[in-house]
């Protein structure tokens, strides 16, 4: 009886999604579906050439590299964008003396809100501080910086991708040498938005950020200063960001490789102590 | 409850002899995971996944509770509390991803152990009530996952809750108020916030409830084994401890290995990246999907897209919960008298080319967004799952002419006849 039961619902659920099967092929067949150039030119996020150096199980900050983005964030980034989940005292992790990062609170004005009153009253930062909320002048919201990295797939590769991807859409080709402008003649970026594949949509708000040469390197330990390329402050800016996103990340891989090592110890030992267990009961087939 | 050879256990100081005749807390251990507890002697490692799963609950426990302590349930600083874990607590970022992994590898860990369960037919007579409690305990523990991840107050949490309570609208008449009774509200926020984190932490004690039932009645007939055949004689068994805690403790060890890795290197591969874009109301991320482990179910959910007199979500609101309720019935639906999968060659092949594809392919198509052709392969894996469980499995269960089994455990791990001995006449298998 149970068996019937379920025989017929079982049946009945097949035929009913099997009817949708139908429709789904008979729409497919029929109606042409139209291609989109979001989809055919969206271009995936890609790795600068040699990486990044916190990338894989052994990778490591390269300090010079985050003090370098962060300047490329304070210069390029931060007239627009947040950094609300980053507290100054964070930036120690950059190579920044005790000073150094006070002064560099200080440089910052802090909004407190009176609770009774409403009121602002802004003051001078202090290490403990979070930086501060970005007032954006313009339309719409730019997102906070915190997090970037890992609210995107790919997110260190996308960040340099998507400020390295600004390109002149009319001889924009797709990795299979299709021109957009030929595929999709129509295609029009919307108004007051910029075309850049890296983008869902492939047009965003945000005009190309950074210019040839628009920051002025400090000169590093062996006397020179890096060329301030596009190419150059979107791969700091893009390393700065991952450490905003994951501060504790190289803690996380060094104590992973103990973690690891210990657990692999353990896990030989419970092998040896399980063969040695069992030998007294391995099957001794009659055929060995 | 146990095998008449069981080992007795004997208090073997002042101390435990006192604890013994009182609260016999060391006999109850020794006779569950203990040297009292016989076991067959040829069990595979696909029987070490329910100890796992009881170390994945624990583990669950463990993290959650910690997080707990420094997280807040408030709609306004519950994002900013998960990151404040990160940043600020000592270890919090290890708590949180031990405890984020945990929950994958839970699951990955259950439907090994389900699987398992399904090959091996091990919902079969004597082991239903075993089965049914199991299916309980995985119906808990979807529950529970679903409304940790709402927890981080991210995208994902806030559109998952959002079109996961959405699915009761489906019901007829009464579903628009069942949804706001559930989420205290027209859509989540801060009162939906709270209950899910008052019964995120309660449901997990459920569930250990629930496993202590599942082992209770696991050691009324003892384990299954991977011939099927029931435990005869004393030789067909060797205790629980030393053997098991050996082979559970190594396959702990390459448990743990491949979960550290994930967890240190990996972190958030098994979480989608818009969970650390605070939840927004206002703005729907593109594709809404759940945890990868409710891919399946979820490819099942979306499968139905044509209304049948019924409403295509309601029709895929049914299926999804028939989906898993199916499970309940499998020791009634299937009624082959063999139940080891290596001794049923129909029932093997359906299981091999039929089911796990299927369950592949509803995988790949629950994560992937809802267009063609992802919906017509999945609405093909979903009548194959259907038509699996409650139509092939029966008929296939009646029809199949299974392969000799070997008379006793002994026989199949020694190789040596008892037979012979005993005249039986059954042919031996792996002989």
């Amino acid at each position: 009886m149970i068996r019937l039961v379920g025989m017929l619902i079982g049946l009945g659920f097949t035929f009913v999604v099997l009817l949708a099967f139908g429709v789904g092929a008979y729409t497919a067949a029929t109606e042409e579906v139209e291609p989109q150039a979001g989809y055919a030119f969206h271009a995936e996020p890609h790795a600068p050439e040699g990486g990044f150096a916190s990338d894989g199980p052994f990778g490591r900050w390269d300090q010079a590299q985050l003090q370098r983005g962060y300047q490329v964030y304070k210069e390029a980034c931060a007239a627009c964008h947040s950094l609300g989940y980053v507290a100054f005292r964070n930036l120690a992790d950059l190579g920044y003396s005790d000073a150094q990062i006070k002064a560099e609170a200080e440089s910052y004005q802090i909004p407190h809100y009176d609770p009774s009153t409403g009121e602002v009253t802004r003051s001078a930062g202090l290490p403990t501080d979070n930086f501060p909320p970005v007032a954006y002048a313009g339309l719409g919201s730019p997102p906070d910086l915190s997090l970037i990295t890992k609210a995107r797939g790919d997110g260190t590769n996308y960040v340099y991708s998507l400020l390295t991807g600004y390109e002149d859409m009319a001889t924009y080709a797709n990795e299979d040498g299709e021109l957009l402008t030929e595929e999709f003649p129509e295609f029009q970026v919307g108004e007051g938005l910029h075309f850049n594949p890296y983008f869902e949509g492939l047009a965003i708000a945000m005009p190309a950020p950074l210019q040839d040469g628009q920051v002025t390197y400090a000169v590093d330990e062996n006397g020179v200063a890096p060329e301030a390329t596009v190419d150059q402050m979107s791969q700091d800016v893009a390393a700065f960001l991952t450490w905003t996103a994951e501060p504790k990340m190289m803690e996380r891989k060094r104590t992973g490789w103990w973690i690891l090592a210990f657990t692999l110890f353990a896990t030989i030992l419970a092998w040896f102590a399980k063969k040695s267990v069992w030998s007294a009961v391995k099957p001794k087939r009659e055929d060995d | 409850m146990s095998f008449p050879w069981a080992k007795e256990y004997t208090p073997q100081n002042g101390f435990t002899k006192f604890l013994d005749e009182r609260l016999p807390l060391p006999r109850l251990v020794y006779n569950a995971v203990g040297a009292g507890y016989p076991v067959p002697r040829n069990l595979s490692y696909f029987w070490n996944f329910g100890v796992l799963a009881g170390f994945c609950l624990v583990l669950q426990i463990v993290t959650g509770v910690v997080l707990a302590m420094h997280y807040a349930a408030d709609a306004g600083v519950a994002f900013a509390s998960v990151e404040h874990i990160m940043r600020d607590v000592n270890w919090g970022w290890l708590m949180r991803y031990a405890h984020a992994n945990g929950a994958s590898f839970f699951f990955l860990v259950i439907y090994i152990h389900i699987f398992r369960g399904f090959f091996y037919a091990s919902y079969k007579p004597p082991r239903e009530m075993i089965w049914l409690i199991g299916v309980v305990i995985f119906l808990l523990m979807m529950a529970t996952a679903f409304m940790g991840y709402v927890l981080p107050w991210g995208q994902m949490s806030f559109w998952g809750a959002q079109v996961i309570t959405g699915l009761f609208e489906a019901i007829p008449l009464v579903g628009e108020s069942i949804k706001v009774w559930l989420l205290g509200g027209y859509a989540p926020d801060n009162a939906a916030l709270n209950r899910f984190f008052s019964l995120h932490y309660l449901l997990p004690f459920v569930i250990a409830g629930c496993v202590i039932l599942h082992i209770w009645a696991l050691h009324i007939p003892g384990s299954s084994n991977p011939t099927g055949v029931e435990v005869k004689q004393e030789s067909d068994t060797l205790p629980f401890h030393p053997y098991y805690t050996a082979k559970d403790g190594f396959g702990l060890g390459v448990f743990l290995l491949i979960y550290f890795a994930f967890v240190f290197f990996l972190p958030n591969v098994l979480g989608h990246p818009d969970n650390y874009i605070e939840a927004n109301p206002l703005s729907t991320p593109a594709h809404i999907v759940p945890e990868w482990y409710f891919y399946p179910f979820y490819a099942i959910l979306r499968a139905f897209t044509f209304d049948f007199i019924l409403p295509a979500k309601l029709w895929g609101v049914l299926a999804m919960f028939a989906a898993i309720l199916v499970w309940f019935f499998l020791p009634w639906l299937d009624k082959g008298p063999v139940r080891s999968g290596h001794y049923r060659p129909l029932f093997r092949k359906f299981f091999w080319f039929g089911l796990i594809p299927c369950m592949a392919v509803l995988f790949v198509c629950g994560g992937a967004p809802a267009e063609e052709p992802y919906v017509m392969i999945s609405q093909i894996a979903t009548a194959y799952y259907f038509l699996h469980f409650l139509v092939i499995l029966p008929i296939v269960s009646s029809i199949e002419r299974p392969d000799p089994l070997p008379y006793s455990i002994t026989e199949a791990v020694l190789g040596s006849d008892k037979k012979a001995v005993l005249g039986e006449n059954a042919e031996p298998a792996g002989a």
